[in-house]
């Protein structure tokens, strides 16, 4: 229901030439699209009920991202989900939920640092007590839509060393506080990020147990990432075949070829294979820990290698056309790589599967 | 969409599984689980216990002497029977010709075939392929002609799986050569042990004898077994070939080979460790594992998107070239996870009452014969190809 209304607003308002415009746009995202967004209660669809919203499940997650796949959207939703699913685990934040999800006010999630490489525990920052409040020291890398934020959910080392599980703390972070150092820059797929230096920054402490938060927060992430390949992939195919039907050469519509038309039905069955994957990711987000970070990984690793044949297929089967900046095949393609490199890649999700595996 | 079954469902699958804990034999599980060869013998012993409990016909109507399963019923029944290493049911009478006697068949051929598939009486074989008509199974030439109140059939047809057990044939046939090759079939039943037929053995590259030749020479068949409308063959052939593609998922069987896969990897060792643990081989079990759990959930969302368990064209092709991909790609791991004593191959070790001495470990017996024989999956039922021209014309319409 509200994936279709979605649908029909992004048909109607967002366009591919107003989606470039955004992108190209000093800002890099629309606040006036994301105003009406949350009118329509699209933010709210992120939310558990409990935490002030009206979804949350992985199927709500799901249907979201879809349809913001199929259109490109450039807007901070995977921050936003990232950042306000956070503030509903550790729970007490209702207000600033509610700021969020009425699009008053803009939360960035940043994780990862510059050698992390997608392994959660592996983070230098480190948080230091002073007083009530808590110092915060380190670098954050790729934060999407960091310049974009009011305040910034930034995780750091209480104790340990990267490797363990324990002592990681999340904190809130204004984006005004001091010591806060932000150098934002627009990404190959057409969406913005930046990089965080905080030094001695002030902060609120969140949690001091932020691993078991981080895995269903980035569980969380890989179903809308997931989700919002299978709508890119869903348009992959659609303008794919439209053009394998129109573009003649040797007197006859290229797609009467076989070697094309046998690709293509790879490209398609790839396609239902990694739905089906994404379905199970969807599904098990409400699981327990084992299925649901079982069935993430399966996921993502799905898509990352469904999601490289179906980009490079669909360049090469639009010919020289694929390798123009003209065709929105082409930045489909390229959000569609640049998920892999989110939360993990191919590689990383399958070494993660085979250690649920064994443990099992 | 629900992945999860219901309390109810789950409890179905209680009763299978003490059904099968009850019932099976393990003397021909453990032939299953070893990969030793089946009799004629161990199908039937197999198909009449099924029979006692019902469970035999699992996909047709209960008016006919099918369970009445839902959709989620068959396929937990499919998965269980895997787990438990009991055999295949035998499709030909039971999946193919079944099915499409209960949907064109005359209430006459009804009341007389199908109580004879049950219970055993006749064992049938399916007569589709030509030395000249494999994938491109249309152009077939074995003819049958009208004369009075019998089909005169003159012809071969080839590849016929067990048709040296064979009391039945279910035939397509040549009746016209006019207009589209498709137009002139007709779907006929043909009594194995009629004057003029005659069977001949292929030995595959493995060296078992499991698929035939078979010549028809001036055989003379009732026009009351003629299934349907002269000429409306490759209708019903098109239908019985959904089903078949349907169940070349196989999800319970790959679920099956896998779990013995992990089982020979936990066992076979490289440098002092579990060859399961190191990870390289490690990534290629994972890869076919997640292949495989994703082709469980596109299965089934097959079978709730359809209203029959006649899965829609295209995706019954997806699911064929995948599952086959899956188990090809099993046994291939299968085979390398024994390494060097993947090499020894005694044929009458695959014998229930073969005396030893086994060679290498317990299970190495048959397991790069079944690699060898798996590489038929790809080919048979349309191959894997001749999917991919389905899917490019009936779902992407090139």
């Amino acid at each position: 229901m509200l994936a279709e209304t979605l649908g029909r607003f992004l048909q109607k308002r967002y366009p591919v030439e107003v989606r470039h415009q955004i992108s190209e746009s000093t800002a890099g995202w629309s606040s006036a699209h994301w105003g009406e967004l949350a009118e329509l209660g699209v933010l709210g669809g992120l939310v558990p009920e409990a935490a002030g919203g009206f979804g949350g499940i992985g199927f709500d997650i799901a249907a979201i991202f879809e349809q913001l796949g199929r259109a490109m959207a450039v807007e901070p939703f995977l921050g936003t989900l990232m950042a306000v699913r956070t503030l509903a685990k550790v729970g007490g934040h209702d207000g600033l939920i509610g700021e969020v999800l009425s699009g008053a006010s803009i939360l960035a999630f940043a994780h990862e640092d510059r050698t992390s490489r997608y392994d959660l525990t592996n983070i230098a920052a480190h948080a230091r007590r002073d007083g009530d409040r808590w110092l915060l020291n380190g670098g954050k890398a790729l934060v999407t839509h960091l310049e974009a934020a009011d305040d910034i959910i930034v995780s750091a080392r209480i104790s340990g060393v990267r490797g363990e599980q324990t002592g990681i703390g999340l904190f809130l972070v204004k984006r005004a506080a001091a010591g806060v150092a932000v150098e934002g820059y627009p990404l190959i797929d057409g969406g913005r990020a930046g990089e965080l230096q905080l030094a001695d920054t002030p902060s609120m402490l969140l949690t001091d147990d932020a691993y078991p938060v981080l895995e269903d927060v980035v569980a969380a992430g890989i179903v809308a990432l997931s989700w919002e390949a299978v709508g890119i992939m869903d348009m992959i195919k659609t303008t794919t075949l439209d053009y394998l039907r129109t573009r003649q050469q040797f007197g006859v519509p290229i797609g009467k070829f076989q070697a094309l038309q046998h690709r293509m039905a790879t490209v398609a069955l790839e396609i239902e294979q990694a739905r089906s994957a994404a379905i199970n990711a969807a599904n098990g987000l409400q699981g327990d820990r084992a299925k649901r970070e079982r069935s993430a990984s399966a996921a993502k690793y799905t898509i990352g290698r469904a999601g490289t044949l179906v980009a490079e297929e669909a360049i090469q089967l639009h010919g020289g056309m694929g390798m123009t900046w003209e065709l929105p095949v082409s930045h489909f393609a390229k959000r569609l790589m640049m998920i892999g490199h989110q939360l993990g890649d191919e590689d990383h999700h399958l070494a993660r599967f085979i250690a649920f595996e064994q443990a099992a | 969409m629900n992945l999860d079954f219901t309390p109810g469902e789950e409890q179905f699958r209680a009763e299978v599984r003490s059904f099968l804990k009850a019932k099976l034999p393990a003397r021909i599980a453990d032939k299953v689980r070893t990969g030793k060869r089946l009799h004629k013998k161990d199908h039937e012993e197999w198909h009449a216990i099924l029979q006692e409990r019902g469970w035999l016909a699992s996909h047709w109507p209960p008016e006919f002497g099918g369970p009445g399963w839902t959709t989620a019923q068959a396929h937990i029944f499919d998965e269980e029977v895997s787990l438990a290493f009991a055999p295949r049911v035998v499709p030909f009478g039971v999946s193919m010709l079944g099915p499409v006697l209960i949907k064109y068949g005359t209430s006459a051929q009804k009341s007389h075939w199908l109580p004879r598939i049950l219970d055993g009486t006749d064992w049938w074989c399916q007569g589709y392929s030509e030395p000249g008509a494999g994938s491109d199974l249309a152009s077939l030439k074995t003819s049958a002609v009208r004369q009075g109140d019998h089909y005169l059939v003159n012809g071969q047809k080839t590849w016929t799986t067990l048709a040296q057990h064979a009391d039945m044939i279910f035939c397509l046939v040549r009746t016209s050569t006019e207009g589209k090759k498709q137009a002139g079939i007709s779907f006929l039943l043909i009594d194995m042990k009629s004057p003029g037929v005659e069977v001949r053995p292929i030995i595959t590259l493995e060296g078992e004898h499991e698929v035939n030749e078979i010549f028809f020479t001036d055989v003379r068949v009732p026009v009351e077994n003629l299934v349907g409308e002269e000429n409306m063959g490759w209708t019903y052939a098109k239908y019985l070939l959904t089903y078949e593609r349907t169940s070349e998922a196989r999800v319970g069987a790959a679920t099956a080979a896998l779990s013995f896969l992990k089982q020979v990897a936990q066992t076979e060792e490289k440098g002092g460790r579990p060859l399961a643990e190191d990870p390289l081989f490690a990534a290629r079990i994972a890869r076919v594992e997640i292949d495989l759990e994703n082709m469980k959930t596109t299965n089934l969302r097959v079978l709730a998107d359809s209203a029959s368990s006649a899965a829609p064209l295209e995706l019954s092709a997806m699911l064929k070239i995948r599952g086959t991909e899956i188990r090809q790609e099993l046994a291939s791991l299968t085979r390398i996870a024994l390494g060097p004593y993947a090499q020894p191959y005694v044929a009458e070790a695959l014998d229930e009452d073969f005396p030893g001495p086994q060679i290498g470990p317990d299970y190495a017996a048959g397991i790069a014969a079944h690699y060898f024989n798996e590489r038929k999956l790809s080919i048979f039922a349309g191959s894997n190809e001749v999917q991919r021209e389905i899917i490019t014309k009936v779902s992407l319409e090139l």
